[in-house]
């Protein structure tokens, strides 16, 4: 069992926990910390990342030994003042938190892209400056040469420079096609010139870009020989690598004040006839030869690898863990909270005893497992794919593309409303930012435009959801059949036209609601291809007719990703036969995620019949008897998350449960609390005091 | 102003096909309403002592006052341009007070109107004068650390001493503290306090007590007060919201407020009379809110319409240029519908604020009937209308791209501004089953074979004698849907099963258990779906009926498609209840979708002329990209500039962490 020490606050109060919290704790009906492991993908990692947070200062001196640390805490990594700074001193906090965390690294030998970093992030719950870095490594992997990989990833890894990826423009975001930035090859010097033709142009938000970089991955429209060749990458310097003053012929700067991110300089860049030379274009899939000759290499996706390398990565390392805590801090505050009474003669309940609440946060819980294990299996197909890919190999690029498009889409629009969900069903405490839920959903809200937008992303599923159905029809009817890409592999299999259910226990059986799931996606599917058709047949223009039809294309991708992620976290849960506690317990969450999801679409189900009016009352029956099983183990599942006291900097979220004496202290060193008040003196006095001066 | 306006935008307004004008006049409610609005406006458009800053460039401290600031001359200003009407009152304080958020506001919308309302007339006499004229500065301190929307739950007390005729007021554990109340933390020097009264041994429950806070003249808090700002928050960085932790403070027996109830000098507890009228205050500033939920909805459309038509994006059709975002149909599905709700509930406003006036005369003459009622109404759409709004606005921020993120949209702030109407004034959950308990108690009326009256008259209908729900032929189920009559009777059956629905499967529950309160919580979830069946029911009824008393014939035009637009896409997103209920057939549901869609083509060239009707004032949406003129990059790229971090080219950062940091490794 996980002890409590672990991941304490260490402050006054955490000697003791809140009986509340305690009584929850008292009989858990698995083994905590058996479920953090399978978290961590393993015992070992979970020890990892435990000694990697330790050597942050993520815990308190006295469980230093306990955890067998390699260094001792270093204030340097503490987040409590993080809710009382300014925009400037968020940017200088976070520069300085990186800065001591690559000094850390270097001195315990922690590699670029190593589970150390990785663990390192997640302990100062990514507060860090130069982010937008790694971006720019990752990137040069994917589309550099290897003798630019050789030049500059050396560079890039010992910091002597400082590098962003500059993408999205201020007239321009998702649609690539649109960057205005153009890259024109001059072959008598071979050098390309960079330049910003419109105000439009300006690179317009990437981060770190504002103050900090030196360099810049600058995406453009390559024109060579006279020709336009779409969008490329290219290393231009920006900043003085002696005194970090701007370049000749670059503008910059920050793009001011955000929702939040205050830790990044999120910027802004023109480029006027900036020239550089001709091996600054990343050339793994397309190259400049020095008399202006155009040599291409790979497909027209291959530079969106860069993308999808970032999109995996996000899901697990951001976007998730943000939900996660939000469901940690929300589910604790509502064993502790208490309000009204459930019987006459009670003491006031918990309100988590409420079945509302409940009904507003096991979702929420669910959701956050469900893209665990959805976010784990993607990444896993990920890393198989990749070697193929950098080897030119482009086979399985659209389905890697259409599955990471669709899960970012899915798993940061649910995230952010589930965060918000989380936020709001802490009542009014939930607003106070100490509370550390206004910083995640602001956070996490940024994730459903960045990276691409989400309604972009989907309809991109949704073209490959097409051309898989299409394909699939034609083959229907020959002996040869293609298979499909494993993902949409259903949209051959024998479809039922009516659930079979017949009792509410019938819907806790992952194969029948999985079914279900892929009845929904499959005639969704089939109708926006129909919708599509018709327009066709009725005289449209093909681009006119998808314009047209958009919103049923919308409503297939979603229903293709839910029933993408039901079926990976069924399928996860089926691997964990050897540990039936954590299997039963899992799997309440895996039918509540899938039943939920029923309900809040019960329309596209009984739309053909599929479920009858009766069968969805079993469902709600199902759902609501779910809850009430889920609610003894609530925090036993949000503890296997495993994140400290420090990680969540939550006054309402502390895993001791004293949370309205650490609200109230926290209160009292606000900034307006510690250092006077000149409105006062400037204006109060002389308003009170102008009523006597009148009499 | 000599700026041109964009092209885009040029367009879009010559091709519309009625007159803004002319709805402006009826949002306002008549065209002198319009015009005195924007002379209240102008003055202080062109008053300089309102000029500030932008906001968005300054710390929590300097916002905090800039809104003193401007409170205080709020004061001078209104007394000078001789403002008093409360509507007027209104219109100048939304344009003046940043975000409407003015640290000595809850001096005037809960201190003094507490102190009128349960104040004797002594006690009025001493105090009151003093409130308006802020040579006192009031709040009202309620909720607690520990307890919030139930109010039986509060901690503090105040012990009556007959021996010194005083009250002792104290907070007797951490979570007894008083937190949140606005204007409490830094502004305030005294506050109602409301507390468990204790006297002769016995507890009556809460009472409201003045106490002060701070000494006049110093402002420091008096002895045995501890008082402050609670802290960061997600908006409302303009108000001290505060705590105060009282160590067993003597006041005055005097300051209870007791028009109603009374504690005599020997510590005799007189009950009071009746309370009912208690409920006023609550649907006064809860019809309020869903005015405030519809005016931030509409701010947040005419952020994100105007700016969807001056961003171009993408291609419809390879080779022509980049449409405007507006032409996506994914861009009208996100934002249309959410335009047509800030019309619905403006409407549903205006009506609660209509009957609230005139339920308010009856109450004058003695009629307390028709309050039950409208306490339940205005609890429910006070929830259905933020739960929607905060939903809504966000979607009009995401709309917006990744510039909807940053804080010149302004959009970041509307739903800073507005999301904690959700929790205050009565926590959403809570209140809609305040709404459900007036529903059950209506179904079990009905039940016991005597009528109800006004908006839920329709459980009068419901077969009470069916015995299998299945069987509901007897209902008609002809919807019309391009009828918005027609639709709301589709509303009104969904409401009508769900509250049955929900009255049954409580009924169930109780016949399983033993306490009706277990039975409750285990129907909760079905009793909070009723509720909202019956708001919605509720607003497309207003909607529609709101169509009626339109003259304008274009006008009209424009309306009814919104109200179906509105109708008939609520109807596709809770499909589940209109084809469970079989009150639409499949087919009917198939014919909502392309009729949606179809709406959106219709309403497309009406879009930023029906935000414009809205007539906000630039200065009031705060947005770069919201602007009337639509020149929104050009001074995207002047905003940004001026941002703190730019004020010198080189961070002090780079010197301090960064340099090191490329020399080192």
């Amino acid at each position: 069992m996980g002890s409590p020490a672990r991941v304490s606050m260490g402050d006054a109060w955490s000697w003791r926990v809140h009986p509340d919290m305690e009584s929850e704790r008292r009989r858990p009906s698995f083994d905590v910390e058996r479920l953090t492991n399978i978290l961590d993908g393993g015992a070992e990692n979970t020890a990892l990342r435990r000694r990697v947070g330790a050597s942050l200062g993520s815990l308190s001196p006295a469980c230093l030994s306990l955890a067998e640390s390699i260094i001792h805490s270093d204030p340097e990594f503490s987040l409590k003042e993080n809710y009382f700074m300014s925009q400037n001193e968020h940017y200088e906090a976070g520069v300085k938190k990186k800065f001591h965390l690559q000094m850390l690294a270097r001195r315990l030998g922690w590699s670029e892209g190593s589970r150390e970093l990785r663990y390192a992030f997640r302990a100062v719950t990514g507060d860090l400056a130069l982010g937008l870095h790694h971006i720019f490594s990752k990137s040069l992997q994917s589309l550099g040469s290897e003798e630019q990989i050789a030049k500059w990833a050396p560079l890039c890894d010992q910091f002597r420079i400082i590098a962003t990826y500059a993408q999205t423009e201020l007239g321009h975001g998702t649609y690539l096609q649109g960057l205005e930035t153009e890259a024109t090859y001059d072959a008598d010097t071979q050098e390309f010139v960079m330049h910003s033709p419109t105000l439009t142009a300006t690179k317009w938000w990437p981060g770190d870009l504002g103050r900090s970089a030196t360099h810049a991955l600058v995406l453009a429209q390559l024109i060579c020989s006279g020709a336009r060749r779409g969008m490329h990458a290219f290393i231009v310097p920006i900043r003085s690598l002696q005194d970090h003053s701007l370049l000749p012929g670059v503008t910059a700067g920050d793009i001011g004040p955000k929702m939040d991110f205050e830790y990044i300089d999120n910027g802004f860049l023109q480029l006027d006839h900036v020239r550089i030379p001709r091996e600054n274009m990343l050339s793994r899939f397309a190259q400049v030869l020095p008399d202006g000759t155009y040599v291409k290499l790979g497909t027209a996706q291959s530079n969106y690898l860069s993308m999808v390398v970032v999109r995996v990565g996000l899901l697990l390392d951001e976007i998730n863990p943000l939900l996660e805590k939000a469901c940690v801090i929300a589910i604790r505050y509502s064993v502790i909270r208490r309000q009204s009474r459930l019987r006459p003669s009670d003491p006031e309940a918990k309100v988590l005893d409420y079945q509302t609440q409940q009904h507003k946060l096991f979702p929420q819980l669910a959701a956050a497992y469900a893209f665990h294990f959805t976010g784990t299996s993607l990444r896993d197909f990920f890393q198989e794919s990749y070697g193929a890919i950098l080897d030119r190999d482009f086979s399985l690029l659209p389905e890697l593309h259409a599955l990471s498009s669709g899960l970012k889409a899915l798993i940061s629009e649910f995230c952010t409303q589930g965060a918000e969900l989380c936020r709001r069903a802490c009542g009014g405490h939930g607003y106070s930012k100490l509370s550390g839920l206004p910083s995640l959903v602001s956070r996490v809200t940024a994730s459903c435009t960045y990276e691409g937008e989400n309604t972009v992303l989907y309809l991109q599923v949704a073209r490959f959801l097409l051309k898989s159905y299409l394909q699939a029809q034609a083959s229907a009817g020959s002996a040869s059949k293609t298979s499909l890409p494993r993902s949409v592999a259903y949209l051959t299999a024998p479809d039922l036209a009516r659930c079979p259910a017949q009792r509410a226990a019938d819907f806790l059986r992952p194969g029948l609601y999985t079914r279900a799931w892929a009845h929904v996606a499959v005639r969704l599917i089939r109708d926006s291809a129909h919708q599509l058709q018709t327009q066709m047949q009725s005289g449209a223009e093909e681009h006119e007719a998808w314009n047209q039809t958009t919103v049923i294309h919308l409503q297939a991708a979603k229903a293709h990703c839910y029933y993408v992620t039901v079926k990976s976290f069924a399928e996860a849960l089926q691997r964990l036969d050897k540990e039936p506690a954590i299997q039963q317990a899992l799997q309440r969450l895996c039918d509540l995620f899938a039943l939920h999801g029923i309900l809040s679409a019960a329309g596209d189900f009984l739309h053909d019949g599929f479920l009858s009016g009766a069968q969805v009352d079993m469902v709600r029956t199902a759902y609501l008897d779910l809850l009430f099983l889920i609610r003894k183990d609530a925090i036993s599942l949000t503890d296997a998350f495993d994140f400290t006291d420090q990680c969540l900097n939550s006054a309402l979220g502390c895993y001791d449960g004293n949370v309205y004496e650490r609200l109230f202290y926290w209160a009292q060193k606000s900034p307006t609390n510690t250092q006077g008040n000149p409105a006062y003196q400037k204006y109060l006095r002389p308003l009170l005091q102008s009523w006597r001066s009148k009499l | 102003m000599a700026v041109t306006m964009n092209q885009d935008l040029r367009r879009e307004r010559a091709s519309a096909s009625f007159n803004p004008e002319l709805l402006t006049h009826i949002l306002d409610g008549s065209p002198e309403n319009t015009r005195r609005r924007r002379e209240i406006e102008n003055l202080i458009l062109n008053d300089p002592d309102f000029k500030h800053e932008d906001l968005n460039f300054l710390t929590r401290s300097q916002r905090y006052e800039v809104a003193v600031r401007k409170s205080a001359t709020l004061v001078k200003k209104i007394r000078e341009f001789g403002i008093s009407d409360p509507d007027e009152i209104m219109w100048f304080k939304k344009l003046h007070m940043v975000n409407f958020v003015e640290p000595v506001g809850l001096n005037f919308s809960m201190f003094v109107p507490t102190l009128l309302n349960q104040g004797t007339a002594a006690q009025k006499e001493k105090w009151l004068l003093s409130a308006k004229g802020l040579q006192i500065i009031g709040t009202y301190a309620q909720t607690e650390l520990g307890h919030g929307t139930h109010l039986r739950g509060l901690e503090t007390t105040a012990t009556y001493d007959p021996e010194t005729q005083e009250f002792i007021l104290n907070s007797p554990t951490v979570t007894s503290i008083k937190w949140w109340p606005g204007g409490l933390g830094k502004t305030s020097n005294h506050a109602i306090v409301l507390a468990q009264l204790y006297t002769q041994g016995k507890c009556y429950g809460l009472h409201a007590f003045i106490v002060p806070l701070r000494e006049i003249g110093t402002h420091k808090p008096l002895p045995g007060i501890t008082v402050g700002d609670i802290g960061p928050k997600f908006g409302y960085d303009e108000m001290d919201n505060g705590y105060l932790k009282m160590d067993h403070f003597r006041i005055p027996r005097e300051n209870m407020l007791m028009k109603y109830a009374q504690v005599k000098p020997d510590g005799t507890y007189v009950k009071p009379v009746s309370n009912k009228l208690t409920y006023g205050t609550m649907v006064f500033i809860r019809s309020f809110l869903v005015g405030e939920a519809a005016r931030s909805l509409a701010k947040a459309c005419t952020i994100a319409i105007r700016y969807s038509a001056v961003r171009h994006q993408s291609e419809i059709k390879p080779g022509e240029p980049e449409p405007q975002i507006l032409d996506f149909q994914t861009q009208q599905y996100k934002l249309f519908p959410l335009l047509a709700t800030a019309y619905a509930f403006h409407f549903v406003g205006a009506y609660m604020k209509e009957t609230y006036h005139r339920i308010n005369e009856d109450i004058g003459h003695g009629d307390l009937s028709e309050l039950p009622e409208l306490h339940a109404l205005t609890a429910g759409l006070k929830a259905f209308t933020s739960w929607t709004t905060n939903a809504a606005i966000e979607a009009c921020r995401m709309a917006c791209g990744g510039h909807g993120y940053s804080h010149c949209s302004g959009l970041p702030n509307i739903y800073v501004t507005f999301t904690p109407t959700c929790t205050f004034e009565g926590e959403n959950t809570v209140m809609m089953l305040q709404t459900a308990r007036f529903l059950m108690k209506s179904y079990d009326q009905v039940h016991a074979g005597k009528l109800v009256c006004g908006m839920v008259s329709y459980l009068n209908d419901l077969p009470s004698q069916r015995i299998q729900p299945q069987q509901v032929a007897v209902w008609p189920t002809v919807v019309d849907i391009d009828s918005p009559h027609s639709l709301t009777e589709a509303y009104r059956l969904r409401a009508a099963r769900l509250v049955e629905i929900a009255a049954k499967n409580l009924q169930t529950e109780v016949s399983h258990r033993k306490s009706k309160e277990v039975a409750w919580n285990l129907t909760s979830v079905d009793l909070v779906r009723a509720s909202e069946a019956h708001c919605h029911y509720v607003t497309v009824k207003l909607f529609s009926e709101q169509l009626l008393k339109i003259q304008d014939k274009p006008i009209q035009a424009v309306l009814r498609n919104l109200c179906l637009l509105y109708a008939l896409y609520g109807i596709s997103q809770k499909a589940g209840d209109f084809l469970q209920e079989n009150i639409l057939t499949d087919t009917q549901v198939t014919q909502v979708h392309q009729r949606i869609k179809e709406l959106l083509t219709v309403i497309r060239p009406d879009a930023v002329t029906l935000v414009d009707a809205f007539d906000f004032q630039d200065v009031s949406l705060g947005s770069v990209l919201g602007r009337y003129d639509g020149n929104v990059y050009e001074n995207l790229f002047e905003w940004a500039k001026t941002s703190p971090l730019n004020k010198a080219e080189v961070h002090e950062s780079f010197y301090k962490h960064l340099k090191p940091l490329q020399s080192k490794l």
